[in-house]
């Protein structure tokens, strides 16, 4: 009996653990059955390895419908917000996106990470949904029309970057580490690569890493540094740029570094040493510390709201909602239209639409969703972010 | 110059998976269990040791005692609340799910306590690097230490083992559970001793993997503790020179793999060379052959 009671327990535990991380999901927003709220959804992973990305997303979601409902709302209507998890799988985006269109969900803005985006790609262009997603960034997220997004596509970023460091002369002999089991990352990879060769840019060593390998580079660096690297472009994330880092300085390899995006939050890892990133450079459309007002406004309201510093995928989640509010504007749209109708005229507006965000100003749309803003070039300095230009 | 590097790196990388391998090739060897959570609990093991060191500022020594204490503790925990009740369950597949469910159960947890950011673990091992050939070989203190530690504690196994009636009880117990009962050997205390002892090493473990490789997430102890189960099947699981031998060997095939054939099929060349050893020798470089008796 005893044990009994004591596997019960133990189940019962399991089960609330399962159900635990699920409990932020929810929204903040009402969710009265009106007609008059426009109902947009997010999906994004708010639990699992991706978390950070998704809760960013989430949470400056809110931020932007909070601000838009207190003044007045889209031509005159309130929003509400809904946030659903997909844990960065597929099956469970698809999942979420179905359980969102049960709530009555007209307009999504995600998904948050490239692979499931995809897929929830392909199910809002079947429902004709208006869909732009703050941070997918693989050219294949916008195949269908309906889709548009905040980021750079992932190609972009690639041939960027390499302009960036042969225009700036940062290097001659460059050194390349990526994740293959990434398309985000093998994406920027193979474009910088031919970017770099019509530049005439000498790439000396090139070495990939996967997943489930991403805790050792000592393989990678040796190799570069064999080579006489002396620039290394790094397309990935910044957890494992932090680990790239480390290695490079104990095995006394002190090349110039260059990231994408997916470096920003390195300085806000917690208990970094930033002393490890000086002098990194990286393409990023958004600073936490830019001095423009609209960032300060927003940083200090994410910070009093959640506690944290926002990364770039709270900036391009933020900006989303507002785009999404100016092509509701310019279409004139309403919230007793169908999903169809208000997809029809906010993929109609959109190329139409030019809005100052906090992840570039003037930002325009090609009718394929693919958005034209100026990558900014930062180097990190005494741990702050500092531009090149 | 550099394959001296690679083989280096190669073993102290093989030196961690060693010291895990331990932990599952010893609760294998007496309780005939695969405790997935292993992993699980090495990421606990240096949150701990993150807390105490980073967070709270305790020395180095405190902060690895606390958090092999905390560790020790857990792991007895769970083979008590866990394990225990379905030693006699009638599938052994029972505790092997249930090793599973708490493998996600502490991931869980952590991603609750701790959040799903990453965290920078700085080192509390401040050996300065060895410098040879002229400047031209770095070796760093980290490596120095996880392949000397890793030494030492196969050592002090092997003794306690042999030496001590603790010891020989383990090993009357991995003989056969119900003799060793029969003789007056405390077989539930013998089975927690070893989850203790495991356990303990795994927060070791933890503390020398995030030295070398200092980012930390819930899901930090998960693709070591496969490698290294992998390492103990490799050894021959139930052996402790296994664990050792198994360890080593992972570490470098996996790196000198990475150097010289494909950066991105390393994985995929050390689990070829398991099938491979599995084939040739089924029961691991230094296993025992078990034969069945009537």
């Amino acid at each position: 009996m005893k044990k009994r009671v004591i596997s019960a327990v133990l189940a019962a535990t399991m089960v609330c653990s399962l159900f635990a991380g699920c409990g932020g999901s929810g929204s903040k927003g009402g969710e009265t059955a009106d007609a008059d709220t426009f109902r947009i959804g997010g999906i994004g992973p708010v639990t699992g390895a991706a978390a950070i990305y998704g809760s960013a997303v989430r949470n400056a979601e809110q931020i932007a419908v909070d601000e838009i409902n207190a003044a007045g709302g889209i031509n005159g209507y309130q929003v509400s917000l809904k946030f659903e998890d997909d844990e960065h799988d597929a099956e469970k985006s698809v999942n979420a996106y179905n359980s969102l269109k049960d709530w009555g969900m007209q307009i999504l803005a995600g998904t948050v990470t490239t692979t499931p985006c995809i897929a929830v790609a392909d199910k809002t262009s079947a429902d004709g949904m208006f869909e732009i997603t703050p941070s997918a960034s693989s050219t294949d997220v916008i195949k269908n029309d309906n889709v548009f997004q905040v980021c750079f596509t992932d190609p972009n970023q690639g041939s960027a970057s390499a302009k960036y460091i042969s225009d700036k002369g940062l290097g001659s002999k460059i050194g390349i580490i990526y994740d293959s089991s990434d398309v985000y990352s093998s994406g920027i990879y193979a474009k910088f690569k031919e970017e770099a060769a019509s530049l005439g840019l000498e790439i000396v060593s090139e070495s990939a890493f996967t997943a489930d390998s991403n805790t050792d580079f000592s393989v990678q660096l040796q190799d570069a540094k064999d080579a006489g690297a002396d620039l290394m472009f790094l397309p990935f994330y910044y957890q494992q740029a932090a680990i790239v880092l480390k290695q490079a300085k104990d095995m006394g390899f002190a090349p110039a570094f260059f990231g994408v995006d997916g470096m920003d939050g390195i300085l806000t890892l917690e208990n970094f040493d930033t002393s490890l990133a000086e002098g990194v450079m990286l393409l990023t459309p958004f600073a936490a510390d830019a001095a423009d007002e609209k960032t300060q406004a927003f940083v200090k309201k994410y910070n009093e709201e959640y506690g944290e510093t926002p990364n770039q995928f709270a900036a391009d989640a933020y900006d989303a909602i507002y785009i999404i509010k100016a092509a509701a504007e310019a279409a004139n749209v309403t919230p007793d239209m169908s999903v169809e109708e208000i997809g029809t005229a906010l993929k109609g507006a959109m190329p139409s639409v030019s809005y100052d965000g906090l992840t570039g100003s003037g930002m325009k749309w090609e009718a394929t969703g693919e958005v034209n803003k100026e990558p900014k070039g930062v180097v990190i300095e005494n741990g702050v972010y500092v531009s090149i230009d | 110059m550099s394959f001296i590097m690679y083989l280096i790196n190669g073993i102290s990388l093989g030196s961690v998976y060693a010291i895990i391998a331990l932990g599952y090739t010893m609760v294998y060897g007496i309780a005939k269990m695969l405790n997935f959570a292993h992993g699980d609990v090495i990421m606990i093991g240096s949150y701990i040791s993150f807390v105490t060191f980073s967070q709270m500022g305790l020395g180095p020594v405190p902060a690895v005692v606390i958090s092999i204490v905390v560790c020790t503790a857990l792991g007895m925990i769970i083979e008590r609340v866990a394990y225990k009740p379905l030693r006699k369950a009638v599938s052994p597949l029972a505790v092997l799910i249930t090793a599973i469910g708490v493998s996600y159960l502490l991931q869980n947890v952590a991603l609750l306590v701790f959040g799903a950011n990453p965290v920078s673990y700085v080192s509390m091992i401040a050996v300065p690097p060895l410098k040879l050939a002229g400047g031209e070989l770095t070796i760093t203190g980290i490596t120095v230490i996880t392949i000397v530690l890793c030494l030492v504690i196969m050592g002090v196994l092997m003794v306690f083992i042999k030496k001590t009636k603790a010891g020989q009880a383990m090993l009357a117990v991995s003989e056969d559970k119900d003799a060793a009962q029969l003789m007056g050997v405390n077989v539930n205390g013998t089975i927690a001793l070893t989850f203790a002892i495991g356990s303990g090493l795994a927060a070791i473990a933890g503390i020398l993997l995030c030295s070398a490789y200092p980012t930390l997430t819930p899901y930090t102890g998960a693709m070591p503790g496969i490698k290294a189960f992998t390492a103990a099947v490799f050894g021959g699981i139930g052996s402790i020179p296994g664990a050792l031998v198994g360890g080593i060997l992972l570490g470098v095939i996996e790196i000198l793999g990475r150097a010289y054939i494909s950066s991105q099929l390393s994985d995929a060349i050390v689990f070829a060379v398991l099938i491979i050893v599995l084939l040739v020798k089924p029961t691991g470089i230094l296993g025992k052959p078990i034969f069945e008796k009537v």
